[in-house]
């Protein structure tokens, strides 16, 4: 085990892989950073540090840095992927999707679909997404709402340093278009992190992250630590909670959650993202359909309100899930008659 | 042209009111203050003021991330704004903008802007507005050497060339995007100004340090643009002072470039040394101007450090849909 920070994590794993599997490029704005400059090519590294040294070991060849392109960096990396290649491009934040969303939309998410099987489309789309930063509107969203909905993507929200490590491995190793969401409040965060290179977490099995049999509390990425400072909380008062950690909103572990909530018969989702039609309605949704006579209280929703993203300190904290609403939630679940 | 004294003395004080509004935001960033990216107009005033000084009220401009020259130059107020990137709900965006989105569409300000790119499409918009008004107003697009390559703004100019629409593309070229170079980065041997070329539109290219350069240019553009003959671009050379946001180190710079382009390339030094030695204004003149513009950036910032904090309501204020 090695310690290690959630942004070092990706870039120790992009560099095992290129080592590994010499079909493995990168390409993104700035991901060398310093091209054409006088402050020599490999001046940044990524504007998240998430690509440092890369370009030493590798070269222009395989770091391609790019003018400020989406559409040509996604349409790029569909054509390297069909074309026997392993692209992971990078988008600098997440909302630059708008920019691009035909190339992932109605490209690359279909290719081997509509192709008749006969092709697969392997690339690694790695994005930058998340509140906590200030940035506003345009800076600062959760888009896995947006591209869970869309068929022929997977969608992967890492929430620690070792799921970084292990789901990037799988990401890369996947023959189809995999969605790579890094929280940019998580970039900071420690953990343990196995050294196997071989370490891999497959899609689509979500973490019990605290056990216990009054209420299961769904969540992932940054908030998915607010879950657990609640239940850690509620468990002095003698209130057991099921954390479950999805890690992958597509595939979604349909079971472990269903499994939880057969013995809680209490759910509280919470989601980083708006609240019509995303991913704590949808887990509602499943469990109304799936195991609704396990329920002993509604389901509860925990999400930002319908608005875009505010700028100010005290707005932006307004906007998002508080440990206090999270705790809110989960007692008015228990205290459902 | 020869511009009177009071166009000389006015222009000088718009562009310091961005330089100390720029230069004071730098040094208040430090404190941690101010939320969120902050990206700085330093050294490109002349680009900025020298456009906005031929506009009124009913042209209108759309910015870039790099917006605080341009509200500014246009007409934004500078107590405002400040609350605006101090996140106060009196702030021009009540808070909810900040730096990167501060808009005022009473000036024709519509916009800075956080999506590299954005703008240009949106200046067109407005630009076929003022062609069906037909008041001779024209809209104004300011992107960078980076937003130039993004696939919006060549659909912009082309747009703009097919619907003959009075949109003037400001490409304010000051080398880098982000940390990425030019010459790196735009494939057309680092010249912007092609491309418009390229769309069918007549283009200008001037030292964008340089505010007579830019300004005379600006003329010959817009009247160009209001005479009825379409869209125009033009490119201004210009530099950065200080890094791509707040807190960039800069380590993709060459060593001692900044202090180089300070020395050689300030608009503000450059405009004074030249109004100086034609005998136009003096020193004095100007010196007076600056203080002038001192305490009214020291006023802003002491307006938005007092002025009132948004609250947790604030967040739904002007949602037309709420869940
Ligand atoms: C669609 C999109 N892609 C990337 C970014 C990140 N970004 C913000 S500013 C910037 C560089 C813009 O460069 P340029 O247009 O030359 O303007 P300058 O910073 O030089 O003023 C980039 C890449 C963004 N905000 N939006």
């Amino acid at each position: 085990m090695a310690q290690m920070m959630y942004r070092e994590a990706v870039v120790s794993t992009i560099a095992e892989e290129m080592e590994r599997d010499p079909n493995v490029v990168m390409l993104g704005e700035d991901i060398v950073g310093g091209m054409g400059t006088a402050g020599g090519p490999e001046a940044i590294g990524g504007i998240w540090s998430t690509s440092v040294g890369l370009f030493d070991k590798f070269g222009k060849e395989r770091m391609i840095d790019t003018p400020i392109s989406e559409s040509a960096i996604i349409g790029a990396a569909s054509g390297l992927a069909l074309a026997g290649k392993r692209p992971i491009a990078e988008l600098m934040f997440a909302d630059f999707i708008g920019v691009c969303l035909d190339q992932i939309w109605n490209q690359m998410a279909k290719f081997r679909y509509m192709f008749g099987g006969k092709t697969r489309c392997p690339a690694v789309l790695r994005l930058v997404y998340g509140a906590g930063y200030n940035a506003a509107a345009q800076h600062s969203q959760s888009v896995h709402q947006i591209l869970t909905g869309m068929p022929g993507l997977k969608v992967v929200m890492p929430s620690s340093p070792a799921d970084v490590k292990g789901l990037l491995r799988t990401a890369i190793r996947d023959d189809d278009p995999v969605v790579f969401l890094e929280h940019k409040a998580l970039y900071g965060m420690k953990g343990d992190v196995p050294d196997d290179p071989n370490f891999t977490i497959p899609f689509g099995h979500a973490r019990l992250t605290r056990a216990g049999e009054d209420v299961t509390i769904v969540s992932s990425g940054l908030l998915l630590g607010f879950c657990e400072a609640v239940a850690d909380k509620l468990a002095q008062e003698g209130i057991g909670c099921d954390v479950i950690d999805l890690r992958t909103t597509s595939p979604l572990d349909e079971e472990a959650i269903l499994d939880s909530i057969e013995v809680t018969g209490r759910l509280v989702v919470v989601d980083e993202a708006p609240p019509r039609c995303g991913l704590a309605a949808d887990i509602c949704a499943l469990a109304a359909a799936k195991a609704f006579s396990s329920l002993k209280a509604p389901p509860q929703a925990v999400t930002p309100p319908h608005t875009p993203i505010p700028f100010a300190r005290e707005l932006e904290s307004a906007y998002l899930p508080s440990t206090d609403k999270i705790e809110a939630a989960v007692r008015k679940v228990l205290g459902w008659r | 042209m020869q511009l009177s004294r009071e166009a000389l003395l006015g222009a000088y004080r718009r562009m310091k009111v961005v330089r100390e509004f720029e230069e004071r935001l730098h040094v208040e960033i430090q404190t941690g203050e101010i939320a969120g990216f902050t990206h700085l107009y330093c050294g490109q005033e002349a680009v900025a003021v020298g456009v906005c000084d031929h506009l009124d009220r009913e042209d209108k401009i759309i910015s870039t991330h790099r917006g605080h020259g341009h509200c500014l130059a246009k007409g934004c107020d500078v107590v405002d704004m400040m609350k605006e990137i101090w996140g106060s709900r009196e702030g021009l965006c009540k808070g909810k903008g900040g730096s990167m989105h501060i808009a005022d569409v009473d000036v024709g300000m519509l916009g800075a802007n956080g999506i590299v790119g954005a703008g240009a499409p949106i200046a067109v918009g407005a630009a076929i507005s003022a062609k069906i008004d037909g008041k001779g107003k024209v809209s104004i697009a300011f992107s960078g050497d980076g937003a130039c390559n993004q696939g919006t703004t060549f659909e912009a100019m082309n747009l703009a060339v097919v619907t003959q629409a009075p949109c003037i593309f400001v490409f304010e070229n000051n080398h880098y995007s982000e940390h990425t170079g030019v010459d790196y980065a735009v494939g057309t041997a680092n010249d912007i100004a092609s491309r418009a070329e390229a769309f069918g539109m007549k283009v200008w290219r001037a030292d964008g340090t340089d505010f007579f350069a830019v300004y005379e240019t600006m003329r010959e553009v817009l009247d160009h643009v209001r005479a009825g003959n379409g869209p125009a671009a033009v490119e201004f050379d210009t530099e950065r002072f200080f890094g791509h946001f707040e807190g960039d180190p800069q380590r993709y710079r060459g060593k001692g470039e900044v202090d180089r382009i300070r020395e050689t390339r300030d608009c503000l030094k450059n405009f004074r040394a030249s109004v100086t030695s034609a005998k136009l204004l003096t020193d004095e003149d100007l010196d007076t101007l600056d203080a002038e513009v001192l305490a009214e950036i020291e006023n802003a910032v002491q307006a938005a450090r007092a002025a009132e904090r948004p609250t947790a309501d604030d967040v739904l204020a002007d949602v037309y849909i709420a869940y």
